[in-house]
């Protein structure tokens, strides 16, 4: 396939881990992808099997799904139980567990939970049922929130008041800067993401490379591409060096998508943001502007402040934050499971954990 | 079938007047064979001799008719390759369907037709049956399960117990065209593509390799979960494993490119006409032959081979070169969110 199969030719990427292993540093190294695209891509690609072995992988917070705290799902399952809803949502959702349920759960005792794969598909649900209220949950990054925007403007646009978002959305860099000043676990370099940099522009990395001292490479997604991306990293390190680097030149401007940029920054406004694992980062979300509150289904609804609770045992924010492993973690394969999981990092197929169960590394078995 | 239009009602699948009619005029009509034609309560078979094959099969697909097949030729078809793939000749199958109340009369014969059609192809006969009708709500328009009974070829030895270090893992053709063509045809997501499903009975095949092959070790049809949840199969508390090489694995550019924006593998999507063998080295080219002689097998191809280390593992060399695990298909594959 054209375009795919370059990104994936053998020699090349023979090459080029023979090239990191020329350059590698003999002490070791720890890099961090925050995006889940890329955590389902080294381990699919078996990239670590191409890396030297003190140059450690760590997977970051980059799954939409992970990140999205208990506090976020358990207030969808309230929704999903008002009288007249509809809960619209990205099929990973249906399975993470909140604090007592999942949507699956409430959906098998009489919730009506839709699975969408575009937020727009929510709008039409809406359109189609006039005397419902549909709520949509709005999670992930700057990749999804302008789509989500679009869709609140197109609501808007055609008046549909029966239409609603709860919002989780999340940016990027500051989770990125939270990880860095936390200092718990060293990063020497970080993959940042490739479709999250489509929209933001690779320049909105530049603080963490001037003021932290940390390599940045914007990656594309296949293994030629992560692997370019950690040769630049390992190559910045040996030089001395910290800056953005933009390996995903194909698909990201430094500048980012301006369209995209205007439509986020009309319906959203930054805020802070509780991130699973990670607690509460400043300026790190995303909350309907005033001006669309009636759109905004936190708003719409009498949320009631309930205590959440999460399985003590689950490490999803250590593995999260780089802390842990998966196989660090007790649960992990035992009780926690792709078919049951306990923390969501074992649900989403771009999770840390559900990668590592199901790609394990030919000498970890 | 002019009186065999409208729509299903509850009292075409409550045994009396309307229930008859529809057997008579839909089902009878055209799957008609001596046994099926008595309407006795059980059919009443020959038996050619030989050990039975017996299995069954529910089928639920969503849309109903899809490029290359629908609910019909895939209820056949599904059937007759479990039998298939376990080395006996297919004869007859049973056709149980549950319809959902409303549902259009005239949809249900092109079904009928369908299955018909399927079963010609395959050289089975459709001998008994049952029909119920739910309410309005309680199906998804009709689920059909079909039970097959086949009786298995004397040569066919197959056995997971047979399996040799360094025997060679074979595919029939291309992977994940059913699974895809299905994906494809729901229209949830907005992708050109034109992918047809590989729905069809494989039995010609299978007898011939059973025939020929002195080193068939095990055949299998990779259908849900696909090509990777069989290999893992065959490796289930066995004392080998199997390597395969991603690259040698045929998957044809429409259905990579309807995988590649949702983050699906094709390793893992269904096939409906396709067969996954074991067998010995020495036999890899002859197998090879055999099924490259069939039209729809023009793609078959030597995937992977039989290792002894590690046990009960399936192997990926990735298409960079690099090793890892291919486990069975856990959960549903679902988009990815971004």
């Amino acid at each position: 396939m054209k375009f795919i199969d370059e990104f994936r030719n053998p020699e090349i990427a023979a090459k080029i881990s023979s090239e990191i292993r020329r350059i590698m540093p003999e002490k070791r190294l720890s890099i961090m992808e925050v995006c889940g695209g890329h955590t389902v891509a080294i381990f699919r690609y078996g990239i670590a099997d191409l890396l030297p072995e003190n140059l450690r992988l760590i997977s970051g917070p980059g799954c939409p799904v992970c990140v999205t705290p208990n506090d976020f799902i358990d207030v969808a399952h309230f929704i999903s139980r008002q009288k007249g809803t509809i809960v619209a949502t990205f099929g990973d959702m249906m399975r993470v567990p909140g604090s007592e349920s999942s949507l699956q759960r409430e959906k098998s005792s009489g919730a009506d939970v839709r699975i969408c794969y575009s937020p727009s598909e929510a709008l039409e649900l809406a359109e189609s049922n006039p005397t419902k209220r549909v709520v949509f949950l709005g999670i992930g990054f700057e990749t999804t929130a302008p789509l989500i925007a679009s869709v609140i403007l197109s609501a808007e646009r055609k008046k549909v008041r029966n239409f609603s978002v709860l919002s989780g959305h999340k940016t990027m860099p500051f989770a990125m800067k939270a990880l860095l000043d936390s200092r718990e676990t060293a990063i020497d370099g970080f993959i940042c993401p490739g479709h999250v940099s489509a929209i933001t522009g690779s320049e909105m990395f530049r603080f963490l490379s001037r003021d932290y001292h940390v390599p940045c490479v914007v990656s594309g997604f296949e293994p030629v591409d992560i692997l370019e991306s950690i040769y630049l990293i390992v190559r910045q390190i040996t030089d001395g060096d910290s800056r953005v680097e933009l390996q995903y030149k194909r698909a990201v401007r430094p500048e980012g998508n301006l369209r995209a940029l205007e439509m986020i920054e009309r319906v959203f406004e930054p805020c802070d943001s509780i991130w699973r694992g990670l607690g509460s980062i400043a300026n790190s979300g995303l909350r309907i502007r005033s001006e669309y509150s009636g759109f905004d289904a936190a708003k719409i609804f009498d949320i009631p402040l309930t205590e959440i609770t999460e399985n003590p045992a689950c490490s999803c924010g250590e593995i999260m934050r780089g802390v842990k492993t998966p196989p660090d973690c007790t649960l992990f394969g035992k009780i926690c499971t792709p078919e049951n999981p306990v923390g969501a990092c074992m649900v989403s197929s771009e999770g840390a954990c559900a990668a590592w169960f199901k790609y394990k590394k030919v000498d970890e078995i | 079938m002019s009186e065999l239009t409208g729509k299903i009602v509850r009292a075409h699948g409550s045994g009396g007047k309307l229930t008859h009619e529809l057997i008579q005029s839909l089902f009878v009509k055209h799957f008609s064979n001596r046994s099926l034609d008595e309407l006795l309560d059980s059919a009443i078979l020959e038996n050619p001799g030989g050990k039975i094959v017996f299995t069954t099969d529910s089928h639920v697909v969503k849309p109903l008719f899809f490029p290359g097949g629908d609910i019909g030729k895939l209820s056949v078809t599904g059937t007759v390759n479990d039998l298939a793939v376990c080395g006996a000749t297919p004869l007859y199958l049973s056709c149980g369907m549950i319809i959902e109340e409303g549902f259009e009369i005239g949809v249900l014969e092109k079904i009928v037709v369908s299955m018909k059609n399927a079963a010609e192809l395959a050289g089975v006969q459709i001998v008994t049956g049952d029909t119920k009708v739910v309410e309005h709500g309680a199906a998804d328009g009709i689920f059909i399960n079909t039970a097959g009974i086949g009786v298995q070829n004397s040569k066919a030895r197959l056995s997971l117990k047979s399996v040799q270090n360094g025997d060679v893992v074979i595919v029939s053709g291309w992977m994940g065209d059913h699974e895809a063509a299905i994906i494809k045809a729901r229209e949830e997501f907005n992708i050109s593509a034109n992918i047809v499903s590989d729905c069809a009975p494989v039995n010609r095949l299978t007898q011939k390799m059973v025939d020929e092959i002195s080193d068939l070790r095990i055949m299998r049809d990779p259908t849900r979960g696909g090509l990777a949840t069989t290999l893992n199969e065959f490796v289930w508390k066995q004392p080998f494993g199997i390597r395969i090489e991603e690259n040698s694995v045929p998957v044809r550019e429409s259905v990579r490119g309807l995988c590649e924006p949702l983050g699906f593998d094709p390793l893992y999507l269904a096939n409906e006409g396709k067969i996954v063998a074991i067998v010995g080295k020495n036999c890899a080219g002859q197998a090879l032959s055999i099924l490259k002689s069939f039209s729809e097998c023009d793609s078959a191809a030597i995937i992977g081979e039989v290792i002894d280390d590690p046990k009960g593992k399936v192997l990926l060399r990735t298409a960079i070169g690099s090793d890892r695990i291919l486990d069975m298909l856990t959960t549903e594959q679902l988009p990815r969110i971004c």
